[in-house]
């Protein structure tokens, strides 16, 4: 690009060439003439104007108000300048009377804003003082207008969170950099806004509140009722975590069963979430305070769901059905099952098995179903009850529901795993014998203690009968191969089936609800950072802006705000999972915590 | 600062470019006052053209399929994806126009207006800009070059910790200038 006629050229760093910017509250445009209280942050060279002192005050009274804000806030509050709100006539007296004030509350620099009433033209002038005395000749700056929003400003919360000094005592200024500080200025003069133009105070202040202060019955009601209510539910709380601790669930097979089965993970983790909630301490922060927020807000949505699925379980005595429908699924899946069993103990796919190796696993897993199906016909009448039971825990959420589901299933296929173990046992004892022996076949050993192949001289004997088992087995190979693929591929099926039940168990679980809702109703809450618009402007008036808040993206407040969840997540990469099935070694996708390493 | 003087009123320039694609670009110019500029680049609208074509080649397609399967319900399905798949281009891909304003001391904000109304607005501090470059590329066979900016690292001083370029959605574009 050609440089053009006019040169524009910038400055990055801070210092005094720096523009001077006045923070304005929109609010306070309509206001009448008086002083401007705020903040002067020397390194960004920015005023921050909070309130605005109306007409008549005693300047004493001013600097007492001033100084409590300070005390209570940590903030530097001051009297920066002067607003005058005039009619189209200047008053010459008001304008000397302003000019009077500047050596009352002296500030450096001391600012000037004006504005006719009823236009849109504003007037800012900035005046500093050359000289250490009063008399010094006094030089302007140019100064910028930003108009902010002080309720919004006040109310939202930076991403990432600029770090924030902790409150000291005579720790006045924030080392907060550039917009922060001034987000950080609004939110800690929380107790400049108290007071409304209906108190009686000596000082009368114009600021987002002094219409009055905004309050909430509901809010209200609800802070006064949650400290019993929480108080209740925490004792009810540590009484079923002490259930669960007792000693008649510590013996062996109970304590691996409840390990495996994934509804226990599931309620132990939302009776910590929950006693989180309702614990006695307040959150620390606004994180804290968001998380124990998404908490309530996602088990409260998920017991809704529970009972709206319970609800509509019971509408057309749909359990009936499901528990009348569940033995002749089973049986159906077994009889399947069967003809597969058959179709490979014939010629699968046109290739040719060795019979013997084939009828004998054929007949050992037949077996094995016609049992699974006596087990399945011994259960049917005690189905329906046992469904209802189950069916009753939905109230407990749509996340447990969903886990039971999970737990029948693996329940319901547990012929399938145990096909799966047995086919992978075989099949991977034949690749270790074969890897052995084709090590042998060439006259190579493995060395446990190097950790790697050497060369051995084997006698004779030995190598006879090792040529003859590598021969036997490599024969043997498709056989098996094609057994353990049958039945990886099952288990695999189920295991995808059982993952998508857990992945949206842990979706309810992390999405946080209550920050998603705040983004989309209260978008000003959650800021990215801010942005400007240029206002209407004319030649020699000082330059407006407006400045908004720039919302979070949806994918960020997910990301930043999302629960930690039970942690169920695959372990392995794709490339491991494929050497684990080559090889034939067990897998088991779906880890929970606490569980040991085959 | 330099710039015109105070007593002028705000400055507007306007000048096209064509982009390595043949489309052609335009940059608008506003000078606001001495401490505040806008870039604006706006680029070439959708062409009804285009749109046509995209249309009746999706619709044949659908026709295509439907002769085969006797389905009406790929019928309303392509009507469908056609829709929301314009709206879907207007709203999340098309870019009307991309503004660059700088004002002095305070930072550097960039906004991408899209075809349906919807802005995306950054705004970077003054304090954690380094510095304006222009930095070479290589794409395909030529070597491009285009304005970023340099972001200071919080660790490390004399660090970058990010590099972004102005006028990324309309800049794989690059303008070559043009007369007119």
């Amino acid at each position: 690009m050609r440089s053009s006629s006019s040169p524009f050229f910038l400055s990055f760093n801070s210092g005094p060439g720096m523009v001077l910017k006045a923070f304005f509250p929109t609010c306070c445009a309509s206001a009448d003439s008086g002083l401007l209280v705020g903040r002067w942050v020397p390194e960004q060279s920015s005023a921050v104007v909070l309130a605005v002192v109306h007409f008549p005050f005693i300047p004493v009274q001013v600097k007492e108000l001033l100084a409590q804000v300070q005390q209570a806030s940590q903030v530097g509050v001051a009297v920066l300048g002067t607003w005058c709100h005039r009619r189209q006539e200047p008053e010459e007296s008001l304008g000397h009377f302003l000019e009077g004030l500047g050596t009352l509350f002296s500030h450096e620099p001391w600012l000037q804003l004006c504005r006719e009433r009823g236009s849109k033209s504003w007037n800012c002038k900035a005046t500093r003082r050359q000289g250490p005395t009063p008399l010094a000749p006094a030089c302007e700056d140019q100064v910028m207008l930003i108009f902010y929003d002080q309720r919004k400003v006040l109310l939202s919360r930076l991403h990432p969170p600029a770090a924030l000094p902790e409150r000291q005592a005579g720790d006045a200024t924030a080392s907060a950099g550039g917009l922060a500080a001034v987000f950080d200025t609004v939110a800690r003069s929380e107790v400049l806004f108290q007071s409304d133009r209906f108190d009686e105070g000596p000082v009368r202040l114009t600021h987002w509140q002094s219409e009055g202060v905004e309050a909430s019955i509901l809010v209200e009601l609800a802070k006064r009722a949650a400290g019993p209510v929480c108080l209740l539910l925490a004792c009810l709380l540590s009484l079923v975590s002490a259930a669960s601790a007792c000693r008649v669930f510590r013996p062996w097979p109970l304590s691996f069963i409840w390990s495996k089965l994934s509804t226990c993970e599931q309620l132990r983790h939302r009776l910590d979430q929950l006693t989180l909630v309702v614990s006695a301490h307040r959150a620390e922060g606004p994180a804290q305070l968001m998380r124990k927020a998404n908490t309530l807000v996602s088990v409260l949505l998920d017991m809704a769901l529970g009972l709206l699925l319970l609800s509509w379980l019971h509408r057309k005595d749909r359990f009936a059905h499901l528990a009348e429908a569940l033995v002749p699924v089973a049986d159906r899946v077994a009889e399947e099952l069967q003809h597969l069993l058959q179709w490979l103990m014939g010629a699968p796919a046109g290739l040719k098995m060795n019979r013997a190796l084939d009828q004998v696993l054929g007949r050992f897993f037949l077996y094995h179903i016609h049992l699974w199906i006596s087990y399945i016909h011994l259960m049917s009448p005690f189905i329906e009850h046992i469904l209802w039971h189950l069916g009753l825990s939905a109230c407990l959420g749509l996340t447990v529901a969903l886990s039971i589901l999970s737990d029948i299933i693996s329940l319901l296929t547990f012929h399938i795993y145990c096909f799966y173990v047995y086919g992978a046992r075989l099949y991977s004892l034949k690749i270790h014998g074969l890897s052995s022996l084709w090590r042998l076949f060439r006259g190579k050993k493995w060395n446990v203690l190097r950790q790697r192949v050497d060369s051995c001289s084997y006698d004779l004997d030995q190598l006879f009968i090792g040529t003859l088992l590598f021969t036997i087995l490599i024969f043997l190979l498709p056989t098996t191969a094609l057994y353990y693929l049958v039945f990886t591929l099952l288990r695999l099926l189920v295991v995808t089936v059982q993952g998508l039940v857990h992945l949206l168990v842990d979706l309810i679980n992390s999405l946080p609800l209550y920050s998603l809702g705040l983004r989309l109703c209260r978008p000003y809450r959650l800021a990215a950072g801010v942005k400007f618009r240029v206002l209407e402007h004319e030649a020699g008036r000082p330059l407006r802006l407006l400045m908004q808040i720039n919302p979070l993206p949806f994918s960020h407040v997910v990301r930043t705000y999302r629960l930690p969840s039970c942690g169920c997540h695959p372990k392995h990469s794709w490339g491991s999972l494929c050497r684990k099935l080559f090889f034939g070694e067990l897998i088991y996708p779906w880890r929970q915590r606490g569980d040991k390493q085959d | 600062m330099a710039g015109p003087g105070a007593g002028e009123p705000a400055m507007e320039d306007e000048r096209s470019f064509s982009d390595i694609c043949g489309g052609r670009l335009a940059l608008h110019r506003r000078y606001y006052s001495p401490s505040c500029l806008e870039f604006c680049l706006s680029c070439p609208r959708i062409s009804l053209r285009s749109l046509t074509a995209v249309t009746c080649t999706v619709w044949l397609a659908a026709y295509g399929l439907f002769t085969l399967c006797e389905n009406s319900m790929i019928l309303s399905a392509a009507i469908f994806i056609t829709l929301l798949g314009l709206l879907g281009y207007l709203h999340f891909v098309k870019i009307d126009h991309e503004t660059l304003l700088i004002i002095d001391s305070l930072g550097i904000q960039m906004t991408s207006s899209y075809a349906s109304g919807k802005e995306s607005t950054t705004f970077i501090e003054m304090g954690k800009v380094k510095d304006v470059i222009i930095n070479e590329a290589i794409y395909m066979q030529k070597v491009i070059y285009y304005l970023c900016i340099l972001l200071k690292d919080p660790v490390e001083p004399h660090g970058i910790s990010q590099v972004v370029p102005i006028f990324q959605k309309t800049q794989k574009m690059v303008f070559v200038q043009h007369t007119g």
